[in-house]
């Protein structure tokens, strides 16, 4: 299984950076396949087409503004991803969803894809996550590893799975 | 009576721009240029260790992350009057190359190609005729019978699976587009094939950078590449020939391709030549420095008045003089305050928002408004080129000149370097732009290879700070153009820190004088066939390469409506 974890989002706009911070912290936990990447991939898009290529999983973590109170962990599959990607309120306007039309169109889009994030506190100038948002990233980091397994591809914990 | 066409947001741009215009009799009387976010990072800065700032100040943007890296390195270096080691200087090079090619070709086939290429009407073309066109054109291996059949098919699956996806939001059908069918199918052929191309030049970067698209090796006083040409982990002879593989790639597609299809746009659109001109001062930095200091550059800057080639006056050093007592920032029409006065000079630069609502007369824009010994400069790819052929630098002749007698042969009339000062103009600087860079990719891999065979492994010089205030100004050449950085540290610590980027040039507000920015005056005169689709607005927005995610949202709100006339 060709698979990539994808963090986006813009660390400098506080909760903004809970898929970054997330798919750091994946990264730390466990030991990845040969064909598995973790990927910062911040606010970029187009950089990002090659190591998006011809997937058969790709796992994105990222923020999740879905009305839900604030430090909600929030799962979208199947059908909701798209629709997800089409709404997303970004500073960006070539974004993550036109990286996929685009890779829908060269026949290499991602076979299966799926989303787990958090609602955010605020999206205010600042380095770190909010507390609420913070607390969440082991959460977000375990269900990420669950999809792996229910994919018959469990992970093993990385060695010195400290920080 | 005039109408007032508002288009909020721009689509297929980086970031939240807003741009009115007044249209009467069928032609832009007035227009305003309105970034809608503010870029706060200047004050995340304050207070912390130089040393770090470029890790932060690249994530100011999602495009332009290696740009502001290098840049923000740049100025820390400037005020240390710190010396870079040479393999740092050329890695540096290579990646800032890398990064403007894969830009240029992106913006070119991704970004705005669609003002001028009708997809729709590619679905009617004859795919055989489209491949006789194309070989007659160039002997690009891609060109064939085969590649433009498979072409046809995959766009005709794409769009009845209804997944216009990514062509979502052209002006199909409008009146200002005029290519045949089979020029349009050759279009998205070639859309197809740069996106496979851009790749190589982003796995450059990744090689280079040691991860993208944040890269990582970069410090100030050099890069943290170790070079051992034995070694597996690190720059290695091996990974020195793949560069060299994606270099050859590149330079294929981008003289083969890229520039005559700029070519063939121009002559197919001649009146564009005439549109869009604006503001004629143009500024660029000197970029890709050939020593440690900083003071010899293969690609030359300056600055040059009026269009006038003759007047051009070359920015020669890092910290130039000529450079740091020229740029002043004006907030007279920009949401913020100053406490001393506007205009000031970016050392003394505040971020102090003062939002009011869209003010014609008064503040509308988000962006601060820069000029240039008081003057508004116009950067980016044709400054860029225009200063270089004011320098005398050959290969932008040879690559200008190659590309205006393509232009010339297929609109079978003489089409001269006035014509550069235009909508146009600015695509075709941009492909003649990338033309050269891509050639210096492969010289700059030559010396950097050379200077390790001479058994130079050193990549880094530590730096030490000074106690007290020292401060100090980075520039780069950046894909759109002059970028700078202004620092001042104070006991080792950011005292103050301000972005001049290039879309503030470009994109900004009136100034102090009620000068309009070079947007705004690009705009003026414009025809516009139909104010509900005003697609040549955006064909002259496009052409500059609009950037303006270095900030970020203060008074957000969801918008689908793009465009709304109202008659005033």
């Amino acid at each position: 299984m060709r698979a990539v974890v994808l963090g986006i989002g813009n660390i400098i706009l506080s909760d903004e950076g809970i898929g970054v911070r997330a798919v750091e912290a994946f990264e730390r936990a466990y030991r990845l396949p040969e064909n598995t990447i973790a990927i910062d991939g911040g606010t970029s898009s187009m950089e990002l087409i090659d190591e998006l290529s011809d997937l058969d999983f790709l796992l994105v973590f990222d923020t999740i503004v879905a009305g839900k109170p604030p430090g909600t962990v929030i799962r979208l599959a199947g059908d909701e991803v798209p629709a997800f990607f089409r709404r997303k309120l970004s500073p960006h306007q070539i974004s993550l969803s036109d990286l996929l039309a685009s890779l829908e169109f060269l026949g290499s889009a991602p076979k299966d894809i799926v989303v787990i994030g958090v609602q955010p506190v605020t999206l205010e100038l600042g380095l770190e996550l909010t507390p609420p948002v913070a607390v969440r990233v082991p959460e977000l980091v375990a269900m990420g590893a669950a999809e792996f397994a229910a994919r018959g591809s469990p992970l093993e914990a990385a060695p010195a799975a400290a920080n | 009576m005039s109408k007032r066409v508002t288009i909020d947001p721009i689509t297929r741009i980086e970031g939240h721009l807003r741009i009115d215009v007044d249209v009467d009799g069928g032609k832009v009387n007035k227009a305003w240029s309105s970034g809608q976010m503010w870029r706060g990072v200047e004050l995340i800065l304050l207070g912390r260790d130089p040393r770090d700032a470029w890790a932060i100040t690249q994530r100011i943007c999602g495009v332009c992350t290696t740009v502001h890296a290098i840049t923000s390195v740049r100025a820390v270096e400037n005020a240390l009057q710190l010396e870079v080691p040479l393999n740092a200087v050329y890695i540096r090079n290579l990646i800032t190359l890398a990064h403007a090619v894969h830009d240029h070709i992106v913006h070119f086939y991704h970004l705005s190609a669609l003002d001028w290429v009708d997809v729709t009407s590619a679905l009617k073309a004859d795919p055989d005729k489209t491949a006789s066109l194309a070989e007659s054109l160039s002997s690009w291996h891609l060109n064939g019978k085969y590649e433009m059949r498979k072409t046809a098919e995959r766009l005709k699956n794409f769009v009845n699976g209804g997944q216009l996806g990514i062509f979502s939001n052209g002006y199909w059908g409008h009146p200002a587009m005029k290519l045949s069918p089979e020029v349009n199918l050759l279009a998205v052929a070639h859309y197809l094939q740069a996106l496979e191309v851009q790749r190589k030049a982003n796995k450059i970067v990744a090689i280079l950078g040691s991860k993208t698209p944040h890269i990582q090796n970069v410090a100030v006083g050099g890069v943290s590449n170790p070079i051992a040409t034995d070694s597996q982990t690190v720059l290695t002879v091996e990974r020195l020939m793949a560069i060299k593989g994606y270099i050859d790639e590149l330079a294929d597609f981008v003289k083969n391709v890229y520039l005559v299809d700029v070519a063939a746009v121009g002559a197919f659109y001649p009146e564009w030549t005439k549109i869009g001109a604006g503001v004629t001062n143009y500024l660029s930095v000197p970029d890709m420095p050939l020593d440690t200091k900083g003071t010899k550059f293969a690609l030359p800057g300056g600055f040059i008045e009026g269009g006038d080639l003759g007047s051009y006056k070359p920015i020669s050093k890092y910290g130039d003089e000529y450079f740091v007592k020229g740029v002043e920032e004006s907030v007279k029409h920009s949401w913020y305050d100053y406490s001393k006065g506007s205009p000031l000079h970016p050392y003394k630069g505040e971020t102090t928002p003062h939002y009011t609502d869209f003010k014609d007369d008064a503040k509308y824009s988000w962006l601060k408004s820069p000029t240039f010994y008081g003057r508004v400069a116009q950067v980016g790819p044709l400054a860029r080129v225009l200063n270089l052929l004011a320098a005398g630098h050959e290969p932008t002749k040879k690559y200008a000149t190659q590309t205006l007698d393509t232009v010339s042969a297929l609109a079978k009339t003489k089409v001269g370097l006035d014509a550069m000062h235009s909508t146009i103009g600015r695509h075709a600087a941009r492909a003649v732009s990338c033309a050269v860079q891509v050639d210096m990719l492969g010289d700059m891999w030559g010396k950097l290879v050379a200077n390790i065979g001479s058994g130079d492994t050193k990549t880094y010089n530590k730096p030490t700070f000074p106690k007290g205030e020292i401060m100090g100004v980075g520039f780069h050449e950046a894909p759109r153009g002059a970028l700078s950085h202004w620092v001042v540290i104070d006991d080792g610590k950011i005292k103050n820190y301000q972005c001049v980027v290039p879309s503030t040039w470009n994109a900004c507000p009136r100034n102090e004088k009620d000068e309009p920015g070079p947007y705004e005056a690009s705009l003026l005169h414009t025809p516009i066939a139909d104010a509900e689709k005003p697609l040549e607005v955006l064909r002259t927005i496009h052409s500059f390469d609009p950037c303006i995610a270095c900030a970020i949202h203060l008074t957000d709100k969801e918008n689908d409506a793009a465009v709304t006339v109202k008659a005033v």
